[in-house]
């Protein structure tokens, strides 16, 4: 069979990728998790890895060339296969380009948006399926955009429903008492109104200690947890970080706030900088992220400790973390290898699911399938 | 996100504003829009079409119609202020500049020093700039750089809604005077634009392209230009960091300074007139404190040491357009001792 790699769509606003390089040449064969190629958007780099083994029998988007999203990149197709049937393929490929930008803003996948405690919260779901929605919750002062690398790669096979927290991105601002409490009602709430019933929960760092905290509230309907980098295992977090995330109004100091989540600072790009710096000068944020932080990271501690509830639960957890996390210590995921099936990814830190997508997509579709 | 023009965006941020507190009141030739007109008040919204609305839901006593007399906007502005209100004054034109600029340069800017600190001016002025509708040597001028050289004045000249609106809430939010500088042919221009109200602080430039090879500095309608020339020369493999200073008073010299360690070279564009400008300033700037990271002399591309033009065609010679920007990086970035 002859398939194509296609221009992928990151994130609510990507709309054109660049190909900086590819990884394999013309006519190799790979392996499903090899990496192809890289691409650039205004807001980061990241890799392209391969679904499933094949071969790469054209290169059809040169090195340095922008393309819109769904565009032709390649096409993979068995090694033995005509040149006539790859031109073939090439020319009958067709990219279906909103005619205009209206029609573009019409074909958008747009949040939805549920009212939950008489604010308004953001939704994206994608996808749909038979067994267990995905329910992916992001960390303290994230939004959707955490689960740019991973949500198209779930939603083929799931209902995936990214939740935006109270006082997140452009969720209401309300966070009530900012605790565990607060937010698992919130969830609760927003789960009711999208009908789910049973889900697997994917949560990173702060979303990772409410997703446990979701399972013991209710442990019937959870199918499996993932815990990317996850709060609540452990007492040691860095609070220079939180207070200069909380603090940052400047290009400069949430530039440096933002490169302690990750372990190359590559990769927070001046774009993703200006997004984080639009969100924290909303009026009622920045009081909403010192509630919150004060209810879970208090003095340079997390007030929040769900290692014996964890330890409880009967759905299986598996922990994703970085090696060289600077903001929550591996350790913390390492000490609860008894119940939990735990990798620890090296040159990686607080944001695996975006420094290392790929592997962390792999991981999360074999727990989920 | 919704896309909006930045006449919605002023708008907005005048709403939030009112609606947020009391004391914030709006004052100018015109503001309630319509007066005496068949359609009475409101119905065309102020000249600009800015403050529609307002009269509507804030009444006679916020949104305040003057006579045709600068100076006494101005001095009724400044006096309510620092008596407590907190007013956001038009002007229509910033070429009347010099009819009302006591009120401005002297008193308005000078409170704060003069009663030793114990008094506050939270008073905005809202202004037009620029050339480009053939309107003439008296109502085509960006004096930005005057109200800029007065010690005691905070100036913002936004390039986009997005930015327009949160620098005028932070203007409005501030205890200083504040001269927003608004380009007559930039209300139409939209972009994505929160529903929310948000601040942008003052001295804080937005980088708006990223480039290793030759950093130019623009404001206002010149930063849109300048995109279009640095489209031109990456075609041609030269990168530009573009960068929109946003505010002139307070400069963010930082990011200006850290760009031309790194670039080595630098273009200023300015659509006001060369003379002891921001041009000039920003190049002042970098040959003091960043000389010995320049490999090219700085060059600055500005209308000439003239009048504005009536003459459409003249007009269009005076101001600085893409092809003028783009000769201007490729010289500094071909330069060879």
């Amino acid at each position: 069979m002859i398939t194509a790699i296609t221009m992928p769509k990151w994130g609510l606003t990507m709309t054109e990728g660049k190909v900086v390089q590819w990884l394999k040449p013309p006519g190799a064969a790979f392996a499903a998790g090899a990496e192809l190629l890289e691409i650039e958007t205004s807001k980061i780099t990241n890799v392209v890895e391969a679904d499933a083994a094949g071969t790469l029998s054209r290169i059809v988007a040169t090195e340095g060339t922008t393309l819109p999203i769904g565009a032709l990149l390649a096409v993979i197709a068995p090694s033995n296969t005509p040149a006539a049937d790859i031109d073939a393929f090439v020319a009958q490929f067709v990219v279906v380009a909103p005619a205009d930008d209206d029609a573009a803003e019409a074909t958008q996948v747009a949040p939805r948006e549920l009212q939950v405690g008489g604010q308004m919260l953001r939704c994206l779901e994608l996808g749909s399926g038979d067994g267990p929605a995905v329910l992916l919750l992001h960390g303290f002062g994230g939004d959707l955009n955490t689960w740019m690398f991973n949500q198209p790669a779930l939603c083929p096979d799931h209902r995936t429903l990214a939740l935006e927290l109270p006082g997140h991105g452009l969720s209401g601002k309300d966070v009530g008492a900012g605790d565990v409490a607060a937010f698992t009602d919130a969830i609760d709430t927003a789960l009711s109104a999208l009908k789910v019933e049973r889900l697997h929960v994917v949560g990173h760092s702060m979303g990772g200690a409410l997703a446990i905290a979701l399972a013991t509230r209710d442990p019937a309907r959870i199918a499996t947890l993932t815990l990317l980098a996850p709060a609540g295992l452990g007492p040691e977090i860095n609070g220079g970080f939180i207070n200069a995330f909380v603090r940052a109004t400047r290009r400069r100091e949430a530039t440096e706030a933002l490169q302690l989540l990750v372990h190359d600072p590559a990769l927070i790009s001046r774009v993703m900088v200006e997004e984080t710096l639009r969100y924290k000068r909303l009026d009622g944020v920045p009081r909403s992220l010192e509630t919150v932080a004060a209810a879970w990271f208090p003095q340079g501690r997390q007030a929040v400790d769900l290692r014996e509830t964890l330890r409880a639960l009967r759905p299986p957890v598996q922990v994703i973390c970085g090696r060289d996390d600077r903001i929550i210590p591996a350790a913390h995921a390492e000490a609860i290898a008894d119940v939990a099936r735990v990798s620890v990814l090296d040159n990686v830190g607080h944001l695996p699911h975006m420094e290392r997508a790929g592997e962390v997509n792999r991981l999360i579709r074999a727990m989920t399938a | 996100m919704p896309v909006k023009t930045i006449r919605q965006a002023l708008q907005e941020a005048l709403v939030h504003e009112m609606r947020r507190d009391p004391r914030v009141v709006v004052i100018g030739e015109d503001v309630s829009g319509g007066a005496g007109t068949e359609g009475g008040r409101d119905a065309a919204g102020g000249v600009l079409g800015v403050t529609k609305g307002l009269i509507k839901e804030f009444g006679e006593n916020r949104v305040i119609d003057t006579p045709i007399t600068e100076s006494a906007i101005m001095g009724a502005a400044a006096g309510a202020a620092v008596t407590g209100l907190r007013p956001v004054a038009e002007l229509m034109f910033s070429d009347f500049l010099g009819v009302c600029f006591d009120q401005i340069f002297n008193q308005a800017a000078k409170f704060r020093y003069m009663f030793g600190g114990k008094a506050r001016t939270p008073l905005v002025i809202r202004t037009m700039v620029g050339a480009g509708r053939s309107a003439a040597a008296q109502h085509s001028q960006s004096p930005y750089h005057i109200f800029t050289s007065v010690p005691g004045l905070k100036v913002v000249v936004p390039s986009n809604a997005y930015d327009a609106k949160g620098l005028l809430i932070q203007a409005i939010r501030d205890d200083d005077p504040v001269v927003f500088c608004e380009h007559k042919l930039m209300y139409d221009l939209r972009t994505e634009v929160p529903d929310e109200a948000y601040t942008i602080p003052f001295g804080e430039a937005n980088v708006v392209r990223d480039g290793d090879d030759v950093t130019v500095v623009a404001l206002a309608r010149m930063v849109h230009y300048t995109m279009e020339a640095a489209e031109q020369l990456a075609a041609d493999g030269i990168e530009c960091e573009v960068i929109d200073p946003r505010t002139t008073s307070p400069l963010d010299e930082d990011t200006i300074l850290d760009s031309v360690e790194r670039t080595g070279r630098l273009v200023v564009v300015d659509e006001a007139t060369p003379r002891c400008s921001m041009a000039t300033d920003i190049a002042a700037l970098v040959a003091d404190k960043a000389f010995a990271a320049l490999k090219a002399p700085v060059r600055r591309v500005t209308a000439p040491h003239t009048p504005v033009p009536f003459a459409p065609s003249l007009e269009k010679l005076y101001i600085p357009d893409p092809d003028r920007i783009a000769a201007a990086v490729r010289d500094v970035h071909g330069y060879a001792r």
